[in-house]
């Protein structure tokens, strides 16, 4: 884990915008456990509270045309790589609006216009697609890098090796994120990931990292080194960002019973993305905590707006039901 | 017509289509194993990569899921892939990024996201290759709404059905015969493409209607020889792919001649033959003399040696036999 306490030098205005970021991730997952808990939401949704560091860090190390690929807790990345509240929570509900017309849902929400190539709901299920988006950036001569998010759970899949593999010999422009959140799905990693998790990566010969992804400037300075590399045709890279969800596997999880309470409170208090970016600004006099609550205000405001947009937007009609199914 | 009469083997026929889609559409590559200078296995891609070059006939490692998925990644962002898969057995290693990816994406993404690829593999038994090398696993895919399926069945269907292959935006599978990578036909030299989803009349008929998949065509149009030496009038139709499938032309033609035998290379049960059958019985019940025939490959792994594999696919005279109870001249 690169423990270096550096402190990346950048802009307020990004900070403070990395901070809206964060704040609206979680703002909108808080949200969509109440509509859950209100049993406004069909089905379930894996929510990302206490990882949005890691999203919003990467997510800004990218242009708008690069691709990302997402996983089952993926709310984050796509509002991270620019998705709209309203039409998130517009597919949340399966309506007409929402980014897949009600089609995918919460596993499935996928926004060409911000390079988002989809969530995916087989975990380790889109390894090869961001792989097969870098080849694809690399023929076409496009400069586009893609980013590939799964979690510590979908190292247990061979496809990713593979796709690594190919990857590293042909020099691809992708950046494989893996958001360690210590357990997959209701099983701590430990008993799951055999030996040194970077030292898979490099048994490949790609360049890897480890990361607190709890820190969104660490995540974000690093990206942006990873990003520059893959653009200037180095290759693939590996990062793995130490995190924690603050919730259970998903929003029916509630008993936590695979971990202790004072696990989550030393993260949630000790370890906040948001409370690190916003003390160190402080910190630094940039800052202080008005700025902050205005933000999350503002944010506020817009969740709201957005799920009554998504509570009073209509179904998709019937006869959609066989539409889409080809091109 | 010089074209008419210029003849190709299958092998050549699908190498002269793929060849010709990429010097025409610059984002149509080639990914999988031993594609490239090795010019695969099967001989079917010998030269493509020099004339294209190794960017686009690229050679992977032996990790059918990985180049699937890669494959698949790739035609979400602007090319248009043609996936190889060495072996039809070998699709069991690529189901995800077949099934729950390529399949899926354009509809779970509300139509946004197309999938134009092709995944290009084979069918068929009596090579000798044993149970893990024979398979004609073409219901597998057949069954996934967002899948298309296309079974050619001769070197003129080779190659028009990989050039529709190749231009569709949606993910197709084509399943090539290995047995018939040898077999000399017709092939125009000109460029045509073949619709899916629309049957070919192989040989018209009166008294009995044999829908033939794939390699079981030429054994449908030789057991048809056999029934018209004994007075029977043998319809053989192949739907060229299952999915779309050609339901009317199925059910014209058993309404026509009253009788339908279904033969496809496929394990019989719950096989390919099963919703071909199912569809003449529930479109042309009124017309017919006699239940569905359906003859596909026997239950079990496909064995080695060569005499107890033959005795596992349908034959000429196999269907002949069947076709004569139906006609009631057993």
């Amino acid at each position: 884990m690169t423990t270096q306490t550096i402190e990346p030098r950048m802009e307020l205005e990004q900070n403070l915008h990395m901070y809206r970021q964060m704040a609206k991730i979680r703002a909108f997952e808080e949200q969509v456990n109440e509509l859950y808990k209100g049993a406004k939401m069909p089905g379930l949704a894996h929510l990302y509270v206490g990882e949005e560091g890691v999203a919003v860090g990467v997510c800004e190390a990218l242009r708008r045309d690069d691709f990302i690929t997402s996983t089952h807790r993926g709310h984050g990345h796509c509002l991270a790589k620019g998705a709209s509240v309203n039409r998130m929570f517009a597919e949340l509900l399966g309506k007409e609006p929402g980014y897949c017309r009600g089609k995918g849902g919460s596993m499935h929400i996928a926004d060409p216009e911000t390079g988002n190539l989809g969530a995916n709901a087989i975990v380790g299920g889109s390894a090869g697609i961001a792989t097969g988006a870098a080849l694809s950036a690399k023929m076409r001569g496009s400069g586009q890098v893609a980013a590939c998010f799964f979690g510590d759970g979908a190292l247990g899949q061979g496809v990713l090796y593979e796709v690594m593999n190919m990857a590293s010999l042909w020099k691809l422009p992708v950046i494989y994120v893996c958001e360690n959140n210590l357990y997959g799905e209701y099983t701590p990693c430990g008993e799951t990931i055999a030996g040194e998790i970077l030292a898979r990566a490099r048994a490949f010969g790609i360049h890897a990292e480890s990361v607190d992804g709890q820190d969104v400037q660490l995540v974000n300075a690093t990206m942006k080194r990873l990003v520059e590399r893959a653009r200037r045709g180095e290759g693939p890279a590996f990062l793995e960002c130490k995190t924690y969800r603050y919730y259970g596997h998903h929003v029916g999880d509630v008993n936590r019973e695979y971990r202790t309470k004072e696990e989550e409170r030393e993260w949630m208090t000790g370890h906040d993305p948001l409370h690190t970016l916003a003390s160190r600004l402080t910190a630094h006099g940039l800052a202080d905590e008005s700025v902050f609550e205005r933000i999350r205000t503002d944010v506020q405001a817009e969740i709201d707006s957005g799920v009554q947009f998504a509570l009073a937007a209509p179904y998709p009609e019937p006869s959609e039901v066989d539409e889409d199914v080809y091109a | 017509m010089p074209d008419a009469v210029r003849e190709l083997t299958y092998g050549e026929a699908v190498r002269e289509a793929i060849a010709e889609e990429m010097r025409r559409d610059p984002r149509v590559f080639v990914i999988g194993e031993d594609v490239a200078e090795a010019g695969h296995p099967f001989k079917t891609l010998v030269g493509l990569v020099q004339e294209f070059g190794t960017e686009r006939i690229i050679d992977t490692p032996i990790s059918e899921p990985g180049y699937a998925g890669i494959g698949v990644g790739a035609a979400m962002t602007g090319m248009r892939p043609i996936v190889d898969v060495m072996f039809g057995d070998f699709i069991t290693l690529t189901m995800d990024q077949m099934v729950n990816q390529a399949a899926k994406v354009h509809y779970m993404s509300g139509g946004k996201l197309k999938v134009p690829i092709v995944f290009r593999t084979t069918l068929g038994a009596t090579r000798r290759s044993a149970a893990q090398h024979s398979q004609s696993l073409q219901a597998w895919v057949s069954h996934v709404p967002g899948l298309k399926v296309a079974l050619p069945s001769s070197p003129y269907e080779a190659k028009g059905l990989m050039k529709t292959a190749i231009r569709d935006d949606s993910p197709v599978v084509i399943f090539e015969d290995k047995m018939m990578y040898r077999v000399k036909g017709p092939v125009p030299a000109e460029d045509y493409t073949i619709p899916f989803g629309v049957a070919d009349v192989k040989r018209a008929g009166t008294d009995v209607t044999i829908v033939a998949t794939s390699s079981m065509v030429q054994v449908a149009l030789g057991a048809a020889t056999m029934l018209e030496k004994i007075g029977i009038s043998a319809e053989v139709i192949d739907p060229r792919t299952t999915a779309p499938l050609d339901k009317q032309a199925l059910i014209d033609s058993a309404k026509k001649t009253s009788r339908a035998i279904v033969v496809d290379e496929g394990y019989e049960r719950y096989g390919v033959t099963a919703e071909l059958a199912s569809v003449i019985a529930e479109g042309a019940f009124y017309h017919l003399d006699a239940p569905v025939k359906r003859i596909g490959a026997m239950d079990v792994p496909v064995p080695f040696s060569p005499v107890l594999e033959d005795l596992t696919v349908p034959s000429e005279k196999m269907v002949f036999e069947a076709a004569k109870a139906l006609c009631g001249k057993a």
